[in-house]
């Protein structure tokens, strides 16, 4: 029989072991990322306000918390933070995933879904579609490699000449639709993975969710429909 | 009435299985799923065929023997019910049922519809117990138990242990299992002096049993004939994070 207490500590923490730990890890690095997907929505949408508006905001970024850090310093670290998150995210989610194909070798003649929901069965390839758009987004905006007429510096210039082409914003559409269904489970799915489902909470995280997750795809979708509608130019 | 029944047969552990057909008339649609089996069993036995294997024992829904997935839903179509307690009239007339066993590594076939649940019995016995004094019984009212915990701790501790959620789970997941035995022991006082050993040893044995990882689903619940709640599982992810964090050893 397993003894209670083990004599020794093994080397790799429990959190990291387990798949337990690993689903937290899951958890925390997700809810990192949405709230940068937050912020990084209520930053764009200064769009609205025009080129100077926009511009100035982006400009801004690499001047945060100065004077007391220098230029860039805090917009560095926020990078380094989202890189660490997403590579532990897609990690835990390589890692929990095979257990879990592994852990069914023989399957059924037909398992029939009861409870579930489209957005809980797409996460896997939903993460991998997110992960693709991803690197698209920031080879367009960031890198300018794929824009098709990148300015330095004139961030509301580059996302309408991106999003003049339709089929750029064709795609940028379904990745936040993406993100919204992965944003709604992965929430609901947050609560109870960090524990944080206590009996009053059940009723109303999956509406929390959901709104949160609906907020975050209008948003995003708003700005290349209004840039094709010729709302902003 | 008349059902057609698609039952999965296989000899044994490594034997190749595959799925027969039995076209059973005259089922009364008072007979218990496992007595149209029974039925079937001795028509087979007539005609000098193998019987189909499948576990039972207390045919009253309480001991977790039986389990077996029936057209695609663990323990059948009906909420809340072990498939001994469910009846042929759930059924309609002319019916088509599948029937297969519990599917997942950890629960190894061991002939046609019988698996093997003793990766649930080393979860149970990494920790799922309490220390008590032996010796005379100690008096029943002597530790206060809070209505709500005693309630909750009752709800945890209807697991009869038959695994249909894990044969429900997309991930094969035993997290609604372990959440049970944890959540029942832990909610009480007698059950607080292993409560973080207990949940660090069970989750490293649910791990080595080769379980997959819980992604929130929730078909575990939907299958459970106890209707055990994943609010257990957030319970369960709770307990867990405390103790691994500041339990040292294990
Ligand atoms: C916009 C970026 C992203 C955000 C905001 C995000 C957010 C989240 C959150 C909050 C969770 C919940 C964790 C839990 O179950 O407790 C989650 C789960 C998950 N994420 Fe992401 N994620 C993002 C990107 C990705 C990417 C790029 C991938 C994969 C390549 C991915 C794959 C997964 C998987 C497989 C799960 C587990 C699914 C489940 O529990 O059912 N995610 N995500
Ligand atoms: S939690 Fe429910 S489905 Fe799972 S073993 Fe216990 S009684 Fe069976
Ligand atoms: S035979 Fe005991 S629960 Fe079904």
């Amino acid at each position: 029989m397993t003894p209670l207490v083990a004599a020794h500590a093994p080397a790799t923490p429990r959190l990291v072991r387990s798949l337990i730990g690993k689903k937290v890890i899951m958890a925390v690095t997700g809810v990192i990322l949405l709230l940068f997907v937050i912020a990084h929505l209520l930053g764009n949408l200064k769009v609205f306000q025009g080129a100077e508006h926009f511009n100035a905001y982006a400009a801004g970024l690499r001047t945060l918390g100065a004077p007391f850090f220098p230029r860039g310093l805090l917009l560095w670290v926020a990078r380094i933070v989202l890189v660490g998150a997403v590579c532990a995210h897609i990690w835990a989610a390589i890692a929990v995933t095979r257990a879990s194909w592994s852990a069914r070798p023989v399957g059924y003649h037909g398992l029939e879904a009861v409870e579930t929901t489209y957005a809980a069965r797409t996460m896997r390839w939903g993460g991998v579609i997110i992960a693709v758009y991803l690197i698209y987004h920031l080879l367009d905006f960031t890198f300018g490699r794929v824009n098709p007429s990148f300015v330095p510096g004139d961030v509301y210039h580059n996302v309408i000449a991106s999003f003049r082409v339709w089929p750029v914003s064709a795609a940028y559409v379904v990745a936040m639709v993406v993100v919204g269904l992965h944003v709604y489970h992965g929430l609901w799915s947050a609560f109870q993975t960090l524990g944080l489902n206590r009996p009053p909470t059940f009723r109303w995280r999956r509406g929390v969710a959901g709104t949160v997750a609906g907020l975050i795809a209008v948003g995003y979708i708003s700005i290349p429909v209004a840039v094709l509608a010729g709302i902003l130019r | 009435m008349k059902v057609t029944l698609h039952v999965w047969r296989q000899a044994g552990p490594t034997a190749p299985g595959r799925f027969v057909r039995y076209d059973m008339t005259d089922v009364s649609p008072d007979m218990s799923f496992l007595e149209m089996l029974d039925v079937l069993n001795q028509q087979l036995i007539a005609r000098r065929e193998e019987p189909i294997a499948f576990d039972h024992d207390c045919r009253e829904g309480i001991c977790g023997a039986c389990g077996m997935v029936i057209n695609g839903r663990p323990h059948g179509p009906q909420r809340a019910t072990t498939a001994c307690q469910l009846h042929m009239r759930t059924f309609p007339d002319g019916a088509d049922l599948w029937i297969e066993p519990w599917r997942a590594r950890a629960f190894p076939l061991i002939k046609d519809l019988v698996v093997d649940r003793g990766a649930f019995d080393r979860i149970v016995q990494a920790g799922g117990f309490i220390t008590v004094r032996t010796g005379s019984a100690p008096e029943a009212n002597a530790i206060p138990v809070p209505k709500r915990d005693a309630d909750l701790a009752m709800d945890a501790a209807a697991c009869i242990g038959c695994g249909a959620c894990v044969a429900a789970c997309p991930n094969a997941s035993a997290m609604l299992f372990v959440a049970a035995k944890v959540s029942h022991l832990g909610l009480l006082p007698q059950g607080q002096p292993e409560r973080s050993a207990r949940v660090v040893n069970l989750v490293a044995q649910m791990d080595a049993e080769g379980f997959g990882a819980c992604t929130n689903h929730g078909e575990c619940m939907a299958a459970c004939p106890k209707e055990i709640s994943i609010d257990f599982i957030a319970r369960l992810n709770r307990d867990y994070i405390k103790a691994a964090i500041s339990h040292r050893q294990g």
